[in-house]
């Protein structure tokens, strides 16, 4: 029987695997579009100087993030050429500092600590962080927090003192709220955006 | 054992990479129960070893102690296929101890350095805190180096011996992969989701594909020697695990783009393909099965069959079923990245490969040292240690993982607090403290492995033995 001959299932093989990844080569070509830098799914970096927010769309039935008015960073619009920078800068201290052992991006990562997909947008920062480190922004807040997470401990798993300089605290920021804009298909679900942001401000409302 | 005839000097290198193998065993346990540790007392060795560092030694040494066990295994299996010692042996051994000082050099580093500013000159001589390859890139040279020599002793042997099987022929056509997917060890893309997507080839093609067709490979050289099974049932059933790999798996990575950015039609591919990604894993079961009846559980080396049926059900209970419940988008969105990943990626690894090597690395003592059969009861202990250990840990991680699902995830929305407060609800710290005690009766289990390797190998009739010879007439039927 021509089950039983083991060239019948080679050939099965070899053309599983030209028609497969023919395939991929298509979608991959077609992805790589999409999620490059001002591709439909990945904002620019000069997005940091906008208001992200992440709000529930009724007509998709998921969550997706908004980009809306001004809203500069550390109170500094960056062109384009620094904000690439900036964001470069802050991918090579998240690699350096090994924060994906412990935190996820996309859900990537570590499980020791919590995802950074939306940390931009949490309302802890305002709640628990700005009065703790006495600053009035989020963005202050957080680079007070990660220059020295040891002075701001909040449960008992504490964030190693990973030495980040406020140039690297600042670029990872600009990271985290970048990242924030990125469309995700939905994830995380259910995400309560902080209402400080003119969008989170919407979504309050919408709730 | 007809006679006694000298190790292939391949042979030779591959015990001493078993030895390697089963010491990075050890080291992947012991960082593993600190990390275990770690989650029920966070202030155990903090700061001084934080988390970060010891789950970066946890999962890089599983990576190594997985992939010198496959060198080791092809070294010790290939001879008798192309009939005749490999090639490029000299270079072989200088990647040996290579590796060695680069696995001691990035350990050092790991623990005592740890991390660095943040420069390319960190990802070169530091830490490239990319998960799983997050050894300084200088050392992914000598990864690469090591693998493309690895690849050369195998396509140059073949090449020396005119002669190819269709094992072999699998074996060499997955070398390709195997090493050109690893360039992806180094970049480091600035924009995060391109660089998961790339990330993503080489961690699914290499994990879920080429290791995939290796350790189907070496699982059907295994069954030909302690079953004497016939080689063409054996290849007949890799070209299907083959065939099924590659039309389930390829486009199965699509399970990894859900949430990265992607574009949304890889939530229907992905979904799709990943749920019959446990087909082939299947098929390595019913061909184990068969030939265990077929054979009539007549067998030369329990142990070593005991763990390949073992690698079969493990591999589909692991990888397939558990990968089953969380692939499918719908579900995917709530326990992606918790622990019931964390349970996956334990009971799929354990499975898929852990079983497998410690098979073939029995088999090569039994043959190293002339045993005509392996039994005894060391290796019982072992095996069931281990394995209450393993699939105790799945489940308490399963369990804390979909209190985490439940809790942080569908209810919670995912923010700081939500994940706070999942992680002290009393299933996830149950489950925590399950994995940890779980953990210690796997700890128990390597110890009883380990020593019972080292005693059939201080056992040894004959110092240097015919392995080789066992097996030349397996597969002519």
């Amino acid at each position: 029987m021509y089950t039983r001959d083991p060239i019948f299932w080679r050939a099965g093989a070899a053309s599983s695997l030209i028609v497969m990844v023919a395939i991929l080569i298509a979608l991959t070509i077609n992805t790589i579009g999409v999620i490059s830098v001002g591709g439909a799914n990945v904002p620019p970096y000069t997005v940091i100087n906008q208001a992200i927010g992440y709000v529930d769309d009724d007509s998709q039935h998921e969550y997706v993030p908004t980009i809306s008015g001004s809203d500069p960073l550390f109170g500094h619009v960056y062109d384009e050429r620094q904000a690439t920078a900036l964001i470069h800068e802050g991918k090579l201290v998240i690699q350096s500092r090994a924060c994906l052992e412990c935190h996820s991006v996309f859900g990537t990562g570590a499980y020791f600590a919590p995802d950074l997909t939306k940390s931009w947008l949490d309302p802890v920062w305002r709640q628990m962080w700005e009065p703790m480190t006495q600053t009035h922004t989020r963005a202050d807040a957080m680079v007070a927090f990660l220059m020295h997470p040891d002075k701001y401990p909040t449960w008992t798993r504490e964030m190693p003192n990973l030495h980040l300089t406020r140039d690297e605290a600042q670029a990872v920021v600009a990271y985290l709220k970048w990242t924030s804009s990125i469309n995700t298909n939905g994830f995380p679900f259910g995400f309560q955006a902080d209402p400080d942001t003119p969008n989170g401000k919407q979504a309050a409302v919408n709730r | 054992m007809t006679s006694v005839r000298s190790l292939y000097s391949s042979q030779k290198l591959a015990l001493r990479y078993f030895t390697l193998s089963v010491a990075l065993f050890g080291v992947m346990i012991v960082f593993g129960l600190v990390a275990a540790t770690q989650y029920i007392h966070p202030s155990f060795l903090f700061p001084a070893l934080a988390f970060n560092m010891v789950k970066t030694m946890h999962v890089d040494v599983l990576i190594l102690w997985l992939l010198t066990a496959f060198f080791g295994s092809l070294f010790w299996l290939l001879p008798s296929e192309f009939k005749r010692d490999l090639v490029g042996m000299r270079a072989a051994n200088v990647v040996f101890w290579l590796f060695c000082a680069t696995i001691a050099a990035v350990a050092l580093t790991f623990l005592f350095v740890q991390t660095g500013p943040g420069t390319d000159k960190t990802l070169w001589l530091i830490n490239q805190g990319r998960k799983y390859v997050e050894e300084p890139r200088w050392a992914a040279v000598v990864v690469a180096i090591g693998i493309a020599v690895f690849v050369y002793n195998i396509i140059g042997t073949a090449v020396a011996a005119k002669r190819v099987t269709g094992i072999t022929a699998v074996i060499i056509l997955n070398m390709i992969p195997l090493f050109g997917l690893y360039m992806i060890a180094f970049p480091a893309m600035t924009n995060m989701a391109l660089d998961q997507f790339w990330w993503w080839w080489l961690v699914h093609f290499w994990v879920e594909a080429t290791w995939e067709v290796l350790i189907g490979a070496i699982v059907a050289l295994v069954l030909m020697r302690v079953m004497n099974a016939s080689r063409s049932v054996v290849e007949t059933w890799l070209y299907i695990e083959v065939a099924l790999v590659l039309a389930t798996g390829v486009l199965g990575i699509g399970h990894h783009y859900f949430w990265m950015g992607a574009p949304k039609y890889w939530l229907g591919i992905g979904g799709f393909f990943s749920a019959l990604e446990p087909l082939p894993l299947l098929g390595m079961v019913i061909h184990a099965v068969y030939d265990a009846g077929e054979h009539k559980m007549k067998m030369t080396n329990q142990p070593a069959f005991y763990w390949t049926m073992l690698e079969a059900f493990g591999n589909f209970i692991g990888a397939g079923v558990w990968g089953f419940m969380i692939t499918l988008p719908q579900i995917n969105l709530f326990a992606h990245g918790t622990q019931w990943t964390a349970s996956h990626g334990h009971l799929a690894f354990w499975g898929a490969y852990g079983c497998g090597v410690i098979s073939v690395i029995y088999l090569a003592v039994q043959e190293a040292g002339g045993h005509e059969q392996i039994g005894g009861r060391a290796w019982k202990w072992a095996f069931g240690l281990l394995n209450t250990g393993m699939y105790g840990m799945g489940g308490s991680l399963l369990i804390a993982g979909m209190a985490q699902a439940f809790y942080e995830r569908a209810i919670g929305g995912s923010t700081f607090n939500a994940y706070v407060a999942a992680q002290q609800t009393p299933w996830f710290l149950e489950g925590i403290w399950m994995r940890w005690v779980f953990g210690l009766i796997f700890t128990a289990g390597y110890a009883v492995l380990a020593g019972n390797l080292i005693a059939i190998a201080r056992r040894s009739r004959v110092p240097v033995a015919a392995g080789t010879l066992a097996v030349e007439g397996a597969g002519t039927r």
